[in-house]
């Protein structure tokens, strides 16, 4: 019992120390001092102030709209490229899984660099221009998550039941029916889950949005600034923007809601399926 | 008139069928798409940043960004000092993450499912925010990178990786054969021979994991170096983000590669315990 006790205070010490800079934002989000750490009355000030924000609001916008196109491409690709390499010959499969895996370990860095590179190239070889622009940010964020998603799928497929193809083959259903209406409701929580991942990937990523962006977007003729690089110039010259400390409150309120929500739809399914225990998140 | 138009249908259907043929759908080609994109946009730009790195600025052969490296003490500096400080991470990572894994995975010390989304759950607030926010905080508690710059990159390192580093060694706790541990301690070992000769053995492939999840990142992560040390502790990540803004293309294909090559020398050493099972956290996490 004692050492449940020590067990629970070490979680829980941990887990207020990860939270503690986040509640600190949060707390001083209600305050319009400059620095943390400086009380100067109650107000939501910040709050009104952060929706007039032009320019956070475009980053915001900026933000999204990449996660959610980057997500859907990469899990299009991802999947169908899974689907196919599970069909396919081992020597064909163990070389995709290579090239995916070491992409999954290498260095965010790396990936960022090596894709600028190869568009200086092309920029000053073939195409004389420059061409960094919303493409080349799409493709970098589309490269950045595409193995994950790929991984994703994978487990599910191998998880399924074979036969279950075979058996609308073989009930008169076309090859590429039989894809759509068995196999991909049967792998559908590896694809959900590989989007999500796709679209978490894609909204924290600086580096490689730093590295490949251009003009294109909310932007219109200027380069991309998505939250990650408008709070980077920001903080790299000051303390974090007033404003963005009542965006941290919004997007921390967003995320606990998400997760109440998981645990709800989690218990509720453990319920359904009657397997005790079952904590290993909605995969 | 009536021959042509017949003509006509005969090669609109002999095309048809043509067609048909080379797109005739079949399970292995829906690969094709992602085996593309993947050779345009991993290999290929691998490709070029080796050719950037052993070439000059007027693309002739060149090895001066190699001989540059092993004879510009800072540069050696810059590897020497990230491998530290990454080692470091993982270290104190693991050191912290692993006893939490343990009793968040463990029904006698914990039921509550939700605690481990928790752990999670600050991977969804931007990244760039986050660090921003500790050094913040840290510049209000008097450790801020004028004063303290090292302390206060260890503290944004651990504190940004350590998710990382518990999803993957919790998902394998969850799967820890306790009978194991049992027959370990009735056949007589003491509580750390049960440890190191049980535990740790069983949990090995989420160590693996746990290490490539923190050891490469935090070697070329940019933003926590730059924004907690006040660009005082220059890391692979500052390196190749300053030769990113000089348009120093060779340098920094240059240093890309080494960072290649030990990303791959970090794989082949993790490779051989998981048995090519990747329990990686990417798959677990939802």
């Amino acid at each position: 019992m004692v050492k449940k006790i020590l067990a629970q205070c070490y979680i829980w010490l941990i887990l207020l120390l990860m939270y503690l800079p986040i509640l600190v934002l949060i707390a001083f989000s209600f305050t319009t001092a400059t620095n943390v750490g400086e009380w100067t009355g109650f107000s939501f000030d910040l709050y009104t102030a952060l929706f007039k924000d032009e320019e956070i609001m475009r980053a915001l916008g900026n933000t999204v709209l990449i996660a959610l196109i980057s997500a859907t491409v990469s899990t299009l690709l991802g999947t169908t490229g899974a689907i196919g390499a599970y069909y396919h010959k081992r020597r064909v499969r163990r070389t995709i899984e290579m090239v995916t895996q070491i992409q999954m370990v290498n260095a965010e860095i790396v990936i960022a660099l090596s894709l600028t590179v190869m568009f200086v190239f092309l920029g000053t070889y073939i195409f004389k221009a420059n061409i960094f622009s919303f493409w080349t940010l799409l493709i970098g964020h589309v490269t950045l998550s595409l193995p994950f998603v790929y991984t994703s799928v994978k487990p599910k497929l191998e998880q399924m039941d074979p036969s279950l193809y075979e058996a609308a083959i073989d009930l008169g259903a076309t090859p590429r029916r039989a894809l759509t209406r068995v196999v991909v409701p049967e792998i559908m929580p590896g694809i959900l889950s590989g989007f999500l991942l796709a679209i978490t990937l894609s909204l924290d990523d600086f580096i490689v949005t730093a590295f490949t962006r251009g003009s294109g977007l909310l932007s219109g003729e200027q380069t991309i600034e998505t939250l990650s690089t408008l709070v980077q110039a920001k903080i790299k010259k000051g303390p974090i923007p007033t404003e963005m400390r009542a965006l941290t409150t919004i997007i921390f309120l967003i995320v606990i809601v998400v997760v109440i929500l998981v645990t709800i739809y989690q218990r509720q399914r453990d319920k359904k399926t009657r397997k005790p225990g079952l904590s290993r998140g909605a995969s | 008139m009536k021959s042509k138009s017949e003509k006509e249908a005969k090669k609109a259907r002999k095309a048809r069928e043509k067609k048909a043929s080379a797109f005739h759908f079949s399970r292995r080609n829906l690969c094709i798409p992602y085996w593309v994109f993947l050779i345009l946009f991993v290999i290929i730009p691998v490709i070029i940043v080796i050719f950037y790195a052993f070439t000059d600025e007027n693309g002739y052969f060149s090895f001066a960004a190699l001989v540059n490296f092993f004879t510009t003490w800072s540069k050696i500096n810059v590897l020497i000092v990230s491998l530290f400080i990454a080692l470091q991470t993982t270290i104190i990572c693991l050191l912290i993450g692993y006893p939490l894994a343990y009793f968040l995975a463990n029904k006698k010390f914990n039921k509550n499912t939700v605690l481990i989304t928790l752990f999670i759950a600050p991977m969804w607030i931007n990244f760039v925010l986050r660090t921003g926010a500790t050094r913040d905080l840290l510049t209000w508690m008097g450790i801020n990178g004028g004063n303290f710059p090292y302390l206060a990159t260890m503290i944004g390192m651990v504190y940004n990786y350590l998710p990382f580093v518990i999803l993957p060694l919790y998902t394998t706790m969850l799967n820890l054969d306790h009978s194991q541990i049992e027959a370990a301690s009735d056949l007589g070992a003491n509580p750390f021979q049960v440890f190191t000769r049980n535990i740790i053995p069983q949990t090995m492939p989420g160590i693996g994991s746990a290490f490539l999840m923190t050891f490469m990142p935090s070697m070329s992560s940019y933003v926590i170096s730059d924004t907690l040390s006040e660009g005082k502790i220059t890391l692979f990540g500052n390196y190749i983000y300053l030769d990113f803004t000089n348009n120093a293309w060779n340098d920094g294909s240059f240093m890309a590669l080494i960072m290649l090559v030990l990303v791959g020398l970090s794989m082949l050493l993790t490779r051989n315990r998981n048995n090519d099972k990747q329990e990686r956290g990417g798959s677990g996490l939802w």
